[in-house]
């Protein structure tokens, strides 16, 4: 297959080091003088100076013959132009373009990109299932003690929107001390003080019960209920 | 979108004629080009920017003009404001030319200030120098 690589970064090295490696032809379009240098260097001679969304850079690139078209750019513009252009004026049946911004995978879509990539998006999806939902953040360790205060966001789905304090079921040695409105004003709780969403919850706990307390104030309410 | 001379330019002929001008520009000092009498909205944000457009209320707007420096960046947000914002009326600046016409083929109205000013340098070249140039040339 020839596979075009626009954009000469970390990225399309490595992207295009691994395609040579697997006997695909490949060319790698970057504007920087030094990248190109060091990509010819490494990679021999599969690089070409110049910008992947002009023209005449890509003519001269052989973009007709391409198979696969693959825009690796630090910059969602460029690379949604280089996609387009390669697309429609040289009729590259596929294309494969790096997003930054999320949100920008539907407006590729619809623009006619086959493809989008979003490191931002691939983090976010592995972060979110390693790290719990609207994490407990932990403030301040007690030295000694065991104890720490954490600050715990209460999700507008929870169960406990509406709760007063004394209604928790707080683990043993657990103490809220302060909760903070979206508004970010703070309020000394007493024992009738409800929990509104958006809340931020400042507790001292022992650091074996952090789970718990957090499972307290975010667990998302029933359906049914 | 691009507060620059030919953005700042525009949004001030347009504010003098009376329009609802909002003007965005990710550079605040880049807001200092336009007459001390601007009436209109001056937005901090980037263009290519989805929730910044939603935020400035392109989905309301008549009519929306790219002039930012890059060629790329206009060509976006364009395809943007027509078609996820439904704006009936964009306006696009491409200086390169190939592009201008290709994004032009694809449907965009699109304007090459390279083209243009090649254009209108022949022409006043070719006028006899005592003819007075006329306004479109």
């Amino acid at each position: 297959m020839y596979i075009m690589i626009v954009g000469g970064g970390e990225a399309g090295y490595y992207l295009a080091k691994q395609l040579v490696e697997d006997g695909h032809e490949v060319l790698v379009i970057e504007k920087d003088a030094a990248k190109c240098q060091k990509i010819a260097d490494e990679l021999g001679d599969i690089v070409l100076r110049g910008d992947g969304c002009e023209g005449v850079t890509l003519e001269a690139a052989g973009t007709g013959r391409a198979d696969l078209f693959i825009a690796l750019t630090g910059d969602d513009e460029d690379n949604l132009v280089a996609c387009q252009v390669a697309k429609n004026k040289f009729n590259v049946r596929r294309t494969v373009a790096r997003i930054n911004n999320p949100k920008n995978e539907a407006i590729f879509k619809k623009l006619g990109i086959d493809t989008t990539v979003s490191s931002t998006a691939l983090i976010l999806a592995n972060i979110e299932q390693e790290l719990p939902f609207h994490p407990l953040i932990p403030l301040l360790t007690i030295k000694g003690s065991g104890l720490e205060i954490v600050e715990v966001k209460v999700p507008p789905h929870s169960a406990m929107v509406g709760k007063r304090i004394d209604e928790l079921l707080l683990p043993q040695q657990c103490l809220i001390t302060l909760v903070i409105d979206e508004e970010g004003t703070p309020r000394v709780p007493s024992s009738d003080t409800s929990i509104r969403a958006g809340d931020e919850v400042v507790a001292v706990c022992r650091r074996e019960t952090e789970d718990a307390l957090r499972a307290v104030l975010t667990t998302p309410a029933r359906e049914t209920e | 979108m691009g507060c620059g001379r030919v953005g700042a330019e525009l949004a001030a002929l347009l504010d003098y004629e009376g329009q609802e001008v909002t003007i965005l520009d990710i550079d605040p000092d880049a807001f200092g080009q336009l007459p001390p009498d601007f009436k209109g909205n001056c937005v901090v944000g980037n263009g290519i920017d989805q929730d910044v457009l939603q935020r400035v209320g392109l989905a309301e707007a008549d009519a929306f003009v790219a002039v930012t420096p890059g060629d790329n960046r206009n060509v976006m947000a364009s395809q943007i404001a027509k078609h996820i914002f439904g704006v009936p009326r964009v306006v696009c600046r491409i200086f390169d030319p190939i592009r201008e016409e290709l994004y032009h083929s694809l449907g965009l109205e699109t304007i090459s200030p390279t083209r243009e000013v090649a254009r209108l340098l022949k022409e006043a070249l070719e006028r006899k120098p005592a003819e007075t140039p006329r306004g479109e040339g």
